[in-house]
């Protein structure tokens, strides 16, 4: 009731609004002096757009803020040695605390030593040292930012494509077999390579795209059933001899060649690497599909109202079918950056190949609203939580798996942001005229 | 049941700077129909929601039977006997008409088993009370928006609702169907039950209200006697004198551009809904097509479109063949065409309004070049058609979906008249939208009519037809029963939206031109529904 509230709310301020111009219609005709000022405005128009997604970001953050919180009780609770102190808490409360802080404390330090910078680094004055948490944290979330983005597009056109996993598999086979079938110079098999990833995971989710447009399948299920499809076919792949590395115990594939392997930007010691340059460019065109492509325009439509479109003129089917496509080919490439970045020191195809980034890609896409920059944050703060994970696990000996439970929770908020707001006792509405930000917001929340 | 008498307040309610609702007094006598008449937008239904408990009002009081009561939820609401249906039901459409009367307050015995049978008992006693016949027992996605709007109204009353708010419930009506929620209306009005009646409909005003109260952009600007006439009413909602009456020469028919041979359209489940109809359509002439809502227009307009494919026959635009195109081929050959439900066909309600006035022109010049879209010549296009159009919006940037009716149709009328066309096909033109933008949308028709486009409208108001059409194509269950000219009497017209073609009847009702023609409501309520009743004829010249 409270959101159709909302919702409606903002709908009746717009409406009294709109009719409250109705005296002046001169002013929407002149024109030329706006258009002149045209772009200034725009920039305007992003301002508050910012303050928009403003409110969104401060729930984003108090989300964050909360996912650490259960991190740390977490963190107290799995160290035997703060938990015994608690056993005579009464007595000396003092020690339970002090040692609760301290271990909460040591944890999250290490977290951010290992994903954003560590002090003690700086005195070496060799760049690699000091740099090497930014890198890590930027290598991790290269892969996220393509899965993101491929689970975004479908999204806006009206999907949601759960298939991430599938087609990133799908990528990384066709990927994996050009590597280490074609001898061609560097270069040229990296396209190569990068194309097999493409096309592979563009087939496999298009075809979950024609079923969808053609046969009224459901993506959902189509999806997550092609991603059970792919893995078992990795699995028998790799007991192929076309495919399996023959001199080894374990089932995996044969390794790149060295020429196919995705370069690193600043030299050996950092894993940051021509990924995150391609990454940045897939956002780039995501945004451009979306906002300047004629075939962005129709596939948001669909997305949003699909008879509205199909009276249009607009096909559908065949905007479902693109979708889909697209973002088989995001994924696709977060199976080349499995498989061609330096995650995975063999280069080989393996059955985990996809460590589980096709479905943090579902995550990315929601925290992230599936705005293009939205993506590339969320990406980064998953990466970050990963890279710094591994050094808290390290450093402080806690489990990186607390690092999975705060990602849980920042995006079970983000989701039910009427929580977060309940939580932090904020005002839900601000009342009113805003109501516009509020429907907004429950209809991101809604669609997620 | 003791009648129940609701005093309005000095109701402000204000979004931020905003002020929906300014000072409003209102007052709701027991057991009398009260209209709230005003323009889409005029701040009816957030007053509405004021008093329902769904908005908490930011000055003001709501007072009843003398006492100052405060509504902070709907079930304060509720409790005080103010019982609301909405615009768009809020049923469950698996449950059956009990079960959904039930929802919320459910019977229950011991254990908490659900007691249908006196769910069910309770829902015919009410139906024995109010004259409000629905079958307890049926599922309600199974029963027709009439009756589903039953089930709303008997879902306030078994909560012993004494006033009973109705907002804009014709809107999804056919005529019969409104005529019987009239009736319904009147004996719940006997009941002692009263009713608050919000509309923009002047016909149904008059038809229906003992008291009328005008609201203007969040003001009461006065009371009306419902003997008022529909110009006075129109011109106190408006604000402004109103014309009813579409100006129009005479039109000037050229050579035939647009015709339909033998066209048979099917529905989803393969019913002949389209029945072999030949039509012809000349340039420089409004056809009209009336009928009662669901005699095959819907079908016939999807399938000149192209969105549903013909099983039979052809269909020709300037000697060519269009019958297999795409909506998408269909657009390009010049056709322009507005979708009878604007809001689930006509715009994408999450689009801004210049993104929809460009919604099937993005791929071609100037907007675009089937790759890109020129974002400059979309806006700029958008800020021609608004003020071209007058469409009200607070900015070329605003969400569609959150326009008032009428202006979400300005921008649907506005788009598909932007570009040249060869013809032009709209069906309910002006459904919902109030009278100022109907007198607007209108006279465009007209002057595309003027420039030589053939045009179809498609219409279940009749007086919609009447007014604009140079010829009338009366349609019955999927055929064209009859094409008559718009001089000829209601009756006539009544007779064969019914499908009587006695060429006795019809000859005699068009010997009488002049025939109930004073009070067209009530022509329309007999004309659509004289089936039941095929002396009506007689009756009338009697």
């Amino acid at each position: 009731m409270t959101e159709s509230n909302n919702a409606n709310r903002g709908n009746d301020a717009n409406d009294a609004s709109g009719s409250g111009k109705a005296n002046e219609p001169a002013a929407a005709p002149t024109a030329t002096q706006p258009a002149a000022k045209a772009p200034q405005k725009s920039f305007g128009r992003q301002v508050l757009d910012g303050i928009v997604t403003g409110n969104s970001a401060v729930v984003t953050f108090l989300a964050i803020v909360l996912a650490l919180v259960v991190g740390a009780i977490l963190i107290v609770l799995s160290d035997q040695d703060v938990l015994d102190k608690y056993q005579y808490f009464f007595a000396d409360p003092g020690d339970a605390l002090s040692a609760s802080w301290t271990v909460v404390k040591d944890a999250y330090v290490a977290l951010f030593k290992g994903a954003i910078l560590d002090p003690d680094t700086l005195d070496s004055n060799y760049a690699p040292y000091i740099l090497k948490p930014i890198s890590e944290t930027i290598s991790m979330a290269t892969p996220l930012i393509f899965g993101g983005l491929a689970v975004s597009i479908a999204f806006r056109a009206g999907l949601f494509n759960i298939g991430a996993q599938g087609q990133l598999i799908a990528g990384a086979i066709l990927a994996s077999w050009v590597g280490f079938t074609f001898d061609l110079p560097g270069a040229l098999l990296l396209i190569l390579v990068m194309l097999g990833g493409i096309i592979g995971g563009a087939l496999y989710a298009g075809l979950a795209g024609v079923l969808k447009a053609r046969f009224g399948a459901h993506e959902v299920i189509v999806t997550i059933m092609f991603n059970y499809i792919a893995v078992y076919f990795l699995g028998w792949l790799l007991t192929t001899t076309t495919f399996r590395e023959a001199d080894q115990q374990q089932p995996i594939g044969k390794p790149l060649d060295d020429g196919a392997l995705l370069p690193r930007l600043f030299g050996d010691e950092l894993r940051i690497n021509l990924g995150i340059i391609l990454a940045l460019a897939a956002v780039a065109l995501y945004w451009w599909i979306l906002n300047r492509s004629a075939m962005g325009f129709e596939l948001r439509a669909v997305g949003s109202n699909p008879d509205a479109a199909r009276t249009a003129g607009m096909s559908v089917g065949r905007a479902q079918i693109v979708s889909m496509a697209i973002a088989g080919g995001l994924a696709g490439m977060v199976g080349v950056c499995q498989l061609a970045g330096p995650y995975n020191a063999g280069h080989q195809l393996s059955p985990t190949i996809d460590a589980g980034l096709g479905f943090t890609a579902i995550t990315v896409a929601l925290l992230g609203r599936t705005k293009p920059l939205g993506v590339v944050f969320a990406a980064l703060l998953f990466g970050a939580l990963q890279a710094g994970g591994s050094t808290m696990q390290a450093a402080a000996g806690v489990s990186i798996d607390i690092v999975m439970v705060i990602q849980a929770v920042i995006v079970l908020c983000v989701a039910a942001p009427a929580l977060v707001r309940t939580i932090f006792r904020l005002k839900g509405a601000h009342k009113g005229g805003e109501g516009g930000l509020v429907a907004k917001e429950t209809a991101g929340a809604e669609a997620v | 049941m003791t009648a129940l008498k609701l005093e309005l307040r000095g109701i402000t309610k204000r979004f931020g700077s905003l002020v929906a609702n300014d000072h409003i007094d209102l007052t709701v006598e027991p057991g009398e129909i009260h209209c709230l008449l005003g323009e889409n937008g005029a701040g009816k239904s957030t007053l509405m929601n004021v008093l329902y408990g769904l908005y908490e009002p930011t000055s003001g009081e709501i007072v009843v039977d003398g006492t100052p009561r405060e509504f902070r939820t709907a079930g304060d609401a509720i409790a005080a006997g103010i019982g609301m249906v909405h615009q768009h039901f809020m049923l469950v459409p698996v449950f059956t008409v009990a079960e959904n009367v039930m929802l919320g307050h459910e019977e229950t015995q011991a254990l908490g088993w659900l007691d249908r049978r006196r769910a069910k008992k309770k829902v015919l006693d009410l139906v024995a009370e109010y004259g409000l016949a629905v079958d307890p027992d049926a599922l309600v996605e199974d029963l027709p928006v009439g009756l589903q709007q039953r089930v709303e109204i008997l879902k306030a009353l078994v909560r012993d609702a004494k006033v009973l708010i109705l907002d804009e419930p014709t809107a999804v009506l056919t005529p019969q169907e409104t005529e019987e929620l009239f009736r319904v209306m009147r004996s719940l009005r006997e009941s002692g039950v009263s009713i608050v009646f919000i509309t923009h409909k002047l016909k149904e005003v008059k038809a229906v209200a003992d008291r009328i109260t005008v609201i203007r952009r969040g003001k009461v600007v006065g009371s009306a006697d419902p003997a008022a006439s529909e110009t006075e009413l129109a011109s106190l909602m408006v604000g402004r004198p109103v014309d009813l009456v579409v100006h129009k020469e005479p039109a000037q028919p050229g050579e035939v551009r647009f015709a339909l041979d033998k066209l048979t359209v099917l529905d989803d489940f393969g019913n002949v809904q389209v029945d072999a109809v030949d039509l012809e359509l000349r340039e420089g002439e409004i056809l009209g097509i009336a009928g009662v809502q669901g005699n095959g227009q819907t079908e016939l307009t999807q399938a000149i479109l192209g969105l549903r494919r013909p099983a039979a026959g052809s269909i020709r635009l300037d000697g060519r063949d269009i019958t297999a195109l795409s909506p998408r081929k269909t657009l390009d050959a010049g056709v322009g065409f507005v979708p009878e439900d604007r809001q689930h066909d006509g715009i994408v309600g999450e689009f801004t309004v210049s993104e929809n006035l460009v919604l099937d022109l993005v791929t071609r010049p100037p907007f675009g070049n089937g790759i890109s879209v020129d974002p400059k010549a979309v806006r700029d296009n958008a800020r021609k058609r608004v003020a071209e159009f007058d469409i009200r919006t607070q900015s070329i940037d605003t969400p569609a979906g959150s326009l008032s009716g009428g202006n979400q149709q300005k921008v649907v009328v506005a788009r598909e008249m932007s570009r040249p066309l060869r013809m032009f096909i709209a069906s309910q033109p002006t459904r919902g939208v109030d009278v100022g933008a109907m007198e607007f949308i209108h006279q465009r028709i007209v002057a595309e009519r003027d420039i030589g486009t053939p045009v179809i409208i498609v219409s279940t108001e009749l007086d919609e037809v009447v007014a604009l059409a140079d010829r009338i194509a009366v349609m019955y269950r999927g055929r064209i029963v009859g094409i008559v000219p718009p001089t000829a009497s209601r009756e006539q017209l009544g007779l064969l939206m019914a499908g009587v073609d006695d060429p006795e009847l019809l000859a005699r009702a068009a010997g009488n031109p002049n025939l109930v023609t004073e009070d067209d409501s009530t022509a329309t309520a007999e004309g659509s529904a004289p089936e039941a009743d095929p002396t009506a004829g007689e009756e009338g010249q009697a």
